[in-house]
């Protein structure tokens, strides 16, 4: 701890300067407050962060210890993340903990419980890998860094917020700087070819071809994200006018939508896996489902997701990919801090560092982890630029321009009427 | 009259139980009724619960809670009077015994995952004999995890409780003397299996009726298990309310809060049927008594009894095999018996990986087993000296930590300790452990203490020697066996821990648990083996310990070795 | 004998005065007696009468359910208010009860009084006590390896390794065999008279009272003197 004698120091000189009204024993109070606060360095730092000095944002970061809390769920994120830490103690002396979460809302859990009990700093998260729903909650009740610090970390700039606007709406909801785009994701398909030969590419042919194979498609359980993810999809594609799906909710539009929705889901369900009567977890028991030969078609958010289980032996070879016509929807993933964090800066700093050119072409490549890139390739200098041409995509991965168009989310308030009708009409069989 | 402070160690340990019980319950109360002042709840209503009872399917939630807790227990229990009355002494008892042990130290979850791939559809056996025996290339589309009667759930339930029932019940057995009274059953002509059921199981019954209780209490409200093998639509109210909370829409955390205290209602309701149910039970044995009937021709129901348990214990082991055989596997296709090839990618992917939170989980586990042991050795210790018995029935508090289920009251918890600013520092960590050790440690040794004949210290004290010397130096030695064993289920109880871990560490303590189940969300087979596999290992180092030690120490005492069962 | 035991030989006698033990409020015992130094004293009585509760009055474990009162005198002393350990009266039960996890030495080493200092004196002791009860070398055995009589013979040697003051005898003789037991009961009552000692006998063995030489006291079935 440099922090007390530093303070010493601080105390000596404010006396000398001392203006001539004030009384040195005000003074030798203020300097006992000081180092009371000094022996609680989060305090001092609280609120006091100027992102765009980025170098006083390094210094502050030196020593200090991130814990990142990001879904552990896959060894390959979790080797990458390792890499990232590694990178970022060598070059800004900042340690980085992942501490591996099955679910994010578990950390959701954790910052409110913090909150609760008044806990305004030193908070246990530093860093949380986020998006949509788990956002939208924090940010609206208040539990993230009340600034905007994303847009000025060094490395937004080569950001592509034109091209992706995912990157600053979250889900409809406004980013605000609150959180550091991390990664791209859109929805795409993924199937065995050595046994399925055909597959449909839009919402209507999937009924047919599951009607002609039935018991060999499922989809995750809502509220399962990769689940709920599905049911809109299907509502975007089935609705007459999409366009009604990125407003708030009304009695009226939600009743033209959920129409057509559950007719076809009444129609589908039939012949699903188990007929409907049990549905997988999640995307992981999805991929388990394909693998096993129990159903033929599973889909992800990771367009990286399918030639990566090649690499790691949980697929076939045989796997490849495909998408929608009518395009896909596709969002954005982010890290974000919380309104406690301990390391502010150290967090600024790792998100700074997943950003660059470097972090994100390494995560781009499907051998180490196959995440789209966030940033606009073509305004990176030219040695980054010639990481990304280097990368070669996995059998089983769709290069960008055999994407459809990326379906923006609806917005969340569609989500939750959605869900909960979901439920009542077959959360009980 | 002159304070002593061991004399206190029972209310100490009762309040350091209940505390933590009671102040997560309100943490939970609260929220129930709408007050969490955090999410914006600053008044009270009945809302959550009102929305909570207008879950659709909540009723069919329950009844599973209900079933699977109450089905799961009796089958279990059944299984093991079955072995017990039929097969005590035999070779296959003795097969059975020692089989158990390594078994008891495989966790929940880790067993659901093996026991779902064993069985299920395009699982291990219908691969073993597919396509030749069936003609299946495609798995077929039969019901097995996730069936809505919940029957794969109380199946993986039941075989996975059978050995902690029947480990407690040859904990207990000795001090029955269970052969001379079901041969005097027997000479009665009764044939073995009623004669032991009528002479020895109504006694064993009562010292193995509390684990009997955790154990009904934990199938209610289990979590991991069901959320492997139980039923989707809709699942039994645990899983419903851990998703409730897990909820990116926070205001659903009050709904969660009312599920919480529902599920500590369903488990009371559960734990009263089962009570009402020891009642009729013990009247039918009453009437049975009276008819006289000997049943001397049970040949049947020893085969059903011999058949049932070997099977659990195969299923067991192949679920456990099946695991080993995944964290080697290469590409493991349908309809193939075995992966195309093995590797040791994984394993050796992870090995560096897996250090700091064995380390970790060696650490809490290890600190958690020593301050439990301490305070359940000074907790009998001054009972005996006090030698009131009016202290133990104080000690139900202590197995209210085993009762109530962990969801119910872990958030509030969390709540508290983060109040007082301790969470996430190592103590508060092994404190929150303590609370689900502490009961097991002190259930595994009361009765071995008790049962210790008390003339062993009557004599010590006659030849001059002081309480504190018979403690160190008769208790204690003569105790080693019991005493370490406890420490080993302890030790077992805090490597299991994972919410706890969690909410308690925030996230700051990373333990082979914490990763297994992290890494489970995932869903790769490979690493759920390694991972569970290196989640049994310190249990079952734990238990090689705690039986060598003794062996060596008094390796020339045959009073010190256990009775031949 | 060790010079430790032969240097203060015990001549006060033993007395109860006006004992009484009573359960649940009803007295079962009430009893006044002195025995002298080197006297065998056998006290008789049905099963439920309440004499090995006289034994565990007078040693200082009562069981909580009882209650006692009246005093006990040993050396000149009122030992009724000391705990169990400072009252220096050896008890013998029915079972040898030597501590299985110690070696037959450890138990004598045990049982040896504290007042023998030094790790070669309490060697000799222990040595010299087996080598009394024709056991010499026996240091070493697993106490579950001996026979019957062996292990009787080393229980009641550690008991007077302690230096007892007084000994209470909780019927000893019964778990052993006929032929044994009469050698035990010689062996038992020669030791507790060359020692000295008051000796309390517990038994319903009509046998045991008439070998003890002694005077006899019998309790009737509600425990009071008959």
């Amino acid at each position: 701890m440099i922090a007390r004698p530093l303070t010493a120091g601080y105390s000596k000189a404010l006396i000398t300067a001392l203006p001539p009204r004030q009384t040195r024993l005000t003074v030798l109070k203020k300097a006992v407050l000081a180092a009371a606060f000094a022996a609680l360095p989060s305090m001092v730092q609280a609120g006091a962060v100027n992102v765009k000095d980025w170098p006083a944002v390094l210094e502050k970061a030196k020593g200090q210890t991130v814990y990142f809390h990001a879904w552990g769920g896959a060894d390959r994120i979790n080797a990458y993340i390792d890499w990232a830490g590694a990178k970022v103690k060598g070059r800004y002396g900042v340690t980085i903990k992942h501490v591996k979460v099955g679910d994010t809302a578990n950390v959701v859990s954790q910052i409110i419980a913090e909150k609760a009990a008044g806990k305004e700093d030193g908070g246990s998260v530093d860093l949380v890998w986020i998006n949509g729903e788990n956002f939208a909650s924090l940010k609206e009740k208040g539990l993230l860094l009340p600034m905007s610090w994303a847009p000025d970390l060094p490395n937004y700039q080569f950001a592509d917020v034109k091209g992706k606007p995912t990157l600053t709406t979250d889900f409809t909801v406004p980013t605000d700087g609150l959180e550091s785009p991390w990664g791209m994701a859109q929805l795409s398909f993924y199937y065995d070819s050595a046994i399925t030969k055909e597959v449909p590419k839009s919402a209507t042919a999937l009924l047919d071809w599951a009607k002609a194979h039935p018991g060999r498609f499922a989809y995750p359980k809502p509220p399962d994200f990769i689940g709920s993810t599905f049911l809109k999809q299907l509502a975007l594609e089935l609705a007459d006018d999409p366009s009604v799906l990125s407003r708030p909710v009304t009695e009226e539009n939600y009743k033209t939508v959920s129409d057509k929705l559950f007719a076809y889901l009444d129609a589908l369900h039939p012949y699903l896996w188990r007929e409907a009567k049990a549905f997988p977890d999640n995307v992981s028991s999805l991929k388990n489902l394909l693998a096993d030969g129990e159903i033929e078609i599973a889909f992800t958010f990771n367009p990286g997701d399918a030639s990566a289980a090649i690499a790691n032996d949980e697929l076939p070879d045989t796997v490849r990919s495909f998408t929608f016509e009518g395009g896909t929807i596709g969002n954005s993933h982010f890290v974000a801090i919380p309104f406690n964090a301990n390391a502010k800066e150290g967090a600024m700093v790792l998100a700074n560092f997943l950003l660059s050119p470097e972090a994100q072409a390494r995560k781009q490549d499907p051998s180490i982890w196959g995440d789209p890139t966030v940033l606009d390739i073509t305004s990176l200098p030219n040695e980054d630029k010639a990481r990304f041409d280097a990368l070669e995509l996995g059998v089983a991965t769709l290069k960008p321009e055999d994407f459809g168009p990326a379906l923006p989310e609806p917005h969340a308030s569609w989500m939750e009427r959605l869900e909960k009708d979901w439920t009542s009409h077959y959360g009980v069989q | 009259m002159r304070f002593r402070p061991l004399h206190s160690a029972p209310m100490l340990i009762s309040l350091l139980m209940l505390g933590p019980v009671l102040a997560g319950l309100l943490g939970a109360l609260l929220p129930t009724f709408g007050w969490l002042p955090v999410l914006g709840g600053d008044s009270l209503t009945l809302e959550p619960v009102r929305a909570l009872l207008a879950t659709p399917g909540l009723a069919r939630s329950i009844a599973l809670s209900l079933a699977s807790g109450l089905l799961a227990t009796l089958l279990a229990m059944l299984m093991v009077i079955g072995l017990l009355s039929a097969w005590s002494g035999t070779r296959l008892f003795r097969w059975m015994v020692r089989m158990i042990s390594p078994l008891l130290s495989i966790p929940h979850a880790a067993t659901a995952l093996g026991f779902a791939f064993l069985l299920a559809p395009s699982g291990w056996i219908v691969r073993m004999i597919s396509p030749e025996l069936t003609g299946w290339s495609r798995p077929p589309d039969w019901f097995f995890p996730h069936d809505p009667y919940g029957l794969a759930m109380i199946a993986g339930l039941t075989i996975k409780e059978l050995p902690f029932l029947l480990l407690v019940s040859l904990a207990a057995l000795p001090q029955i003397e269970p052969r001379r009274t079901q041969n005097l059953v027997r000479s009665l002509g009764y044939g073995p299996m009623v004669g032991w059921v009528h002479a020895v199981w109504p006694r064993l019954y009562r010292q193995i009726r509390l684990p009997i209780f955790a154990v009904i209490a934990y199938a209610s409200s289990v979590v991991d298990v069901a959320l492997i093998l139980g039923p989707t639509n809709p699942p039994p109210l645990a899983v419903q309310l851990v998703r409730w909370m897990s909820d990116p829409n926070l205001s659903m955390r009050f709904l969660a809060s009312a599920g919480a205290i529902l599920q500590l209602l369903v488990t009371l309701a559960a734990l009263g049927i089962w009570w009402g149910g020891e009642r009729m039970a013990s009247r039918l044995l009453g009437c049975l008594v009276q008819s006289g009937l000997r049943f001397q021709r049970d040949e049947w129901a020893r085969r059903l009894a011999a058949s049932l348990n070997v099977a659990a214990v195969l299923l067991m082991l192949l679920s456990l095999g099946g695991l080993v055989l995944w964290s080697f596997a290469g590409f493991w296709r349908f309809p193939d018996a075995v992966p195309v090839s093995l590797s040791l990618n994984t394993w050796m992917r992870q090995g560096p990986m897996l250090m700091e939170p064995l380390y970790n989980a060696v650490l809490i586990g290890g600190l958690a087993t020593v301050v439990g042991i301490v305070m359940t050795l000074a907790t009998l210790e001054a009972q005996s000296r006090m030698g009131k018995r009016s202290g133990r029935s104080a000690m139900v508090i202590l197995y209210l930590p085993l009762i109530v289920p962990q969801v119910a009251f872990l958030f509030g918890l969390q709540l508290i300790l983060l109040t007082v600013n301790a969470s996430y520092a190592l103590w508060a960590l092994v404190f929150g452990h303590l609370i689900f050790t502490l009961p097991y440690i002190f259930l595994s040794l009361s009765d071995q203490w008790h049962v210790l004949d008390p003339r062993y210290m009557q004599m010590a004290t006659a030849l001059g020697r002081s309480a504190w010397a018979i403690f160190w130096r008769v208790r204690l030695p003569m105790l080693l066996r019991p005493i370490l064993t406890a420490a080993a289920v302890g030790f077992a109880v805090s490597i299991g821990q994972y919410l706890p871990t969690l909410l308690i560490g925030g996230g700051r303590w990373e333990t082979i648990t914490t990763e297994a189940v992290a890494l489970s969300a995932g869903g790769n087979r490979r690493l759920i083996g390694v991972y569970a596999l290196m989640q049994m290992l310190l249990p079952f180092v734990g238990f090689l310990i705690a039986t060598l030690i003794p062996t060596l120490f008094y390796k020339d005492r045959r009073g010190m070795t256990p009775a031949d069962r | 004998m060790t010079n430790t035991q032969t240097n203060r030989m015990p001549q006060e006698p033993m007395m109860l005065e006006e004992v009484k033990i009573r359960l649940a409020g009803d007295c079962l015992i009430h009893l006044s007696l002195s025995v002298a130094a080197g006297e065998v004293v056998t006290i008789m009585g049905p099963s439920g009468s309440g004499k090995s509760t006289l034994l565990a009055y007078i040693g200082g474990f009562l069981p909580p359910a009882f209650e006692g009162e009246g005093r006990v005198w040993l050396d000149g002393k009122d030992v009724s208010s000391l705990s169990a350990e400072r009252r220096h009266i050896g008890i013998l039960f029915q079972d040898p009860l030597l501590f299985p996890h110690l070696s037959v030495g450890g138990n004598l080493a045990f049982g040896l009084t504290r007042a023998v200092k030094g790790r070669a004196a309490r060697k000799a002791s222990v040595c010299e006590a087996l080598e009394a009860i024709n056991m010499a070398g026996f240091e070493g055995r697993d106490p579950e390896t001996l026979s019957g009589g062996q292990k009787a013979r080393v229980a009641l040697a550690r008991t007077l390794l302690s230096q007892p003051r007084a000994l209470l005898l909780d019927e000893p003789f019964s778990k052993l065999d006929a032929d044994l037991r009469v050698r035990m009961r010689h062996h038992v009552f020669e030791r507790a008279r060359s020692e000295g000692l008051p000796t309390l006998l517990v038994t319903h063995d009509e046998e045991d009272a008439r070998a003890a030489q002694g005077r006899i006291i019998r309790l009737a079935p509600n425990g009071m003197v008959g």
